[in-house]
């Protein structure tokens, strides 16, 4: 068993602070809205997950599932279209003391330090997360230019050590090289460069490895595990590929139509799924050995986010459906151990 | 860089080369020469007939009798090696004395075209594309389509107007009389901005007019781009990241069509200047095709398209700044 409680990596381990535990993030009944011309949508409905310090919190989910709308709404990068609910709470934990993101001004000095600071992100898109008419050393050293109390020549000294760190050969030529002169995979390590370069102790990476090829996958995926223990940062880490997940997260939430539907260990959410969606999902994934039987994908389409089904949001495509009760009212969440609650009327 | 310059500078003197061959071309083209002209002006309806020899005469006294090729070598010898651009015929003196003030005049209504229309179209259409769908946004909108559909002598008429009766400068020409001959001073540089003024906004109106929606465009498209995104997530303040990654980007059309817009301001130029009485070189032109008084036409025209291909060389150093995806080859 993952163990919760346990403070094996604390970063300042003389630090009293009133947070007893090791919470880094506690994001609790986020809910944001999006206004569009057609009506509104819902796109993350009240969902919660803490993601604790030295850990790497795993968010899974098809597409329109809300993933990426909740990592936005954590840094502050919706679109002036969505709106966050008033009753929603996203508590990053300073060593200083807490800071509740969703009460801070979008262009406020706070939240500007938070975002790239305290908090970084890498996206899905490598080819197009950098700008092409400056060089990557430039990008890299306006981030920590930002953000690190050091002058010029410093901060290209910390980019081309971070070009090294993260795998590139030849770190001194590369820092003044355009993005288009690198590769996919190269420019994917040179945006953890980017974003490891401020130190921040959280890192939330959507789909960082979505549009790689499966070997730079793998490499990727390792050189993150590698710089999470070396940094010792916390990592978010937003996927559609439970394959991925398997391989990096110790929590997991999977993700449905804006609510999550299972949260656990990855032991608890993959080793004994509950959820319905998490079963379906599960057998929907190849595994060596077993060749010969089809696969069963999870049946039926995702529903419109401007139609989103009454009662439990996945029920129009459940095996298990309870007529007359899952089509109706929202299922409450249940424990089924201390660290693994389910969103399913099954286990009520 | 070095490199790139040299070479898009050697193949602007190629483009010229030929472009002067055209020039030629068209000075060549209307049926008869200035010989022809000259004898009907001076013995028309002196009863006195003139013949073929006497045609032939006058040919060989303006340096007409020559094949084509000889007149092409000496006309463009001269520009090159003397700055000489031939003979004015109709005017009786050199086509540098008939040129001189008239190009300098055309030359400072454009570059002012350009540098209202640049400060303008530029930070107006940056804000609307950041505002966009504001009350601004569409204000600007309407401004823009106005400025489009409005005619050009239409305008030119009502900044006239305006001027003469508000702001007390007088009308035509580019200096007011008691400036005329006087030497340079702060005042009199002052009194030229007064007259470049009215032709210089009526000219840029419709130019910015178009370039804000150009740039609010390209703007609109940049501001989305995951990139900036990527830049916000680092922390940096708003501001500075809208002018250093899409603001950059924005401006890109925009320099890559400085030649166009040279282009559109040199076409529009004469029906303004005739409404504001301005002696620029587009009346010039069509006077002296009337007179087929080649040498003026052809410098004219050769000077016009040196201009535009010398702003569409300045738009391609400019945008390998702006962009280094831009190929440093020639």
């Amino acid at each position: 068993m993952m163990e919760w409680n346990v403070d094996t990596n604390e970063k300042e381990m003389g630090m009293a602070t009133a947070v007893s535990n090791n919470k880094l993030l506690e994001v609790t009944d986020l809910g944001v809205t999006f206004k569009t011309d057609e009506g509104l949508v819902r796109a993350v409905d009240g969902i919660s997950f803490t993601a604790h310090k030295g850990k790497t919190l795993g968010i899974v989910g098809e597409s329109g599932s809300g993933k990426s709308v909740t990592a936005q709404s954590i840094m502050r990068l919706l679109p002036n279209s969505a709106m966050i609910d008033e009753d929603s709470s996203i508590a990053f934990y300073r060593d200083s003391g807490p800071i509740e993101i969703t009460s801070l001004d979008n262009r406020s000095q706070k939240m500007r330090e938070l975002r790239g600071g305290d908090i970084a992100m890498i996206f899905q898109e490598p080819m197009s997360s950098f700008s092409p008419v400056y060089t990557i050393g430039n990008q890299i050293m306006e981030a920590i230019l930002q953000h690190r109390n050091v002058s010029k020549q410093e901060a290209r000294e910390i980019a081309i050590d971070m070009l090294d760190k993260v795998g590139i050969a030849n770190p001194a030529v590369r820092v003044d090289q355009y993005p288009f002169e690198l590769s996919g995979g190269m420019r994917q390590r040179a945006m953890i460069a980017v974003a490891l370069s401020t130190r921040p102790s959280l890192l939330i990476a959507d789909e960082p490895t979505t549009a790689l090829d499966v070997t730079i996958q793998a490499q990727i995926l390792e050189l993150m595990r590698g710089l999470k223990d070396e940094f010792d940062m916390s990592i978010i880490f937003i996927t559609h590929d439970l394959g991925v997940i398997a391989q990096v997260a110790q929590e997991i939430v999977v993700m449905y139509l804006g609510k999550a539907m299972e949260r656990g260990t990855a032991k608890d959410v993959l080793g004994n799924p509950q959820h319905p969606y998490t079963v379906s999902l599960l057998g929907a994934i190849p595994k060596l050995g077993t060749l010969g039987g089809r696969l069963t994908p999870v049946g039926g389409d995702i529903p419109s986010p401007l139609q989103r089904p009454s009662g439990c949001p996945f029920h129009t495509r459940c095996k298990q459906k309870i007529e007359g009760v899952c089509d109706v009212d929202p299922p409450g969440i249940t424990r089924v151990s201390d660290t693994h609650t389910v969103y399913c009327y099954l286990y009520e | 860089m070095i490199r790139f310059v040299i070479e898009r500078f050697f193949g602007m003197f190629v483009t010229m080369f030929f472009v002067s061959i055209m020039v030629f071309i068209i000075m060549e083209l209307p049926p008869g020469d200035y010989a022809d002209r000259y004898a009907f002006r001076k013995f028309s309806g002196t009863g006195v007939t003139v013949t073929e020899s006497d045609l032939d005469n006058i040919r060989a006294e303006l340096g007409l009798d020559r094949p084509a090729y000889q007149r092409y070598f000496s006309w463009i010898g001269g520009i090159l090696f003397r700055f000489d651009f031939g003979d004015a015929f109709a005017y009786e003196t050199s086509v540098n004395n008939v040129l001189g003030q008239r190009l300098g005049l055309t030359l400072a209504i454009l570059f002012s075209t350009l540098i209202i229309t640049y400060l303008v179209a530029i930070p107006v259409g940056i804000y609307a594309a950041v505002h966009r769908h504001s009350a601004a946004d569409y204000g600007l909108t309407i401004f823009s389509y106005l400025g489009l559909a409005l005619p050009n002598f239409l305008l030119a008429l009502i900044l006239l107007y305006i001027s003469v009766k508000y702001l007390g400068s007088s009308v035509g020409g580019l200096f007011s009389a008691e400036y005329q001959d006087a030497p340079w001073s702060i005042a009199k540089f002052v009194d030229l901005l007064k007259h470049l003024m009215v032709p210089a906004i009526v000219l840029a109106w419709s130019a910015t007019a178009f370039q804000i929606q150009t740039v609010r465009a390209t703007m609109s498209d940049e501001i989305n781009k995951l990139s900036v995104t990527a830049a916000r997530a680092r922390g940096i303040p708003e501001r500075r990241l809208l002018f250093k990654y899409p603001a950059r980007l924005a401006i890109n059309p925009v320099v890559s069509t400085m030649g166009f817009d040279v282009n559109r301001i040199f076409s529009e130029l004469p029906i303004v200047a005739l409404v504001l009485g301005l002696a620029e070189l587009g009346e010039l032109l069509i006077q002296s095709y009337l007179d087929l008084d080649m040498f003026v036409a052809g410098a004219i025209l050769l000077l016009l398209t040196f201009i535009i291909v010398f702003m569409n060389f300045l738009s391609d150093i400019a945008l390998s700044f702006l962009d280094p995806r831009i190929k440093l080859k020639g």
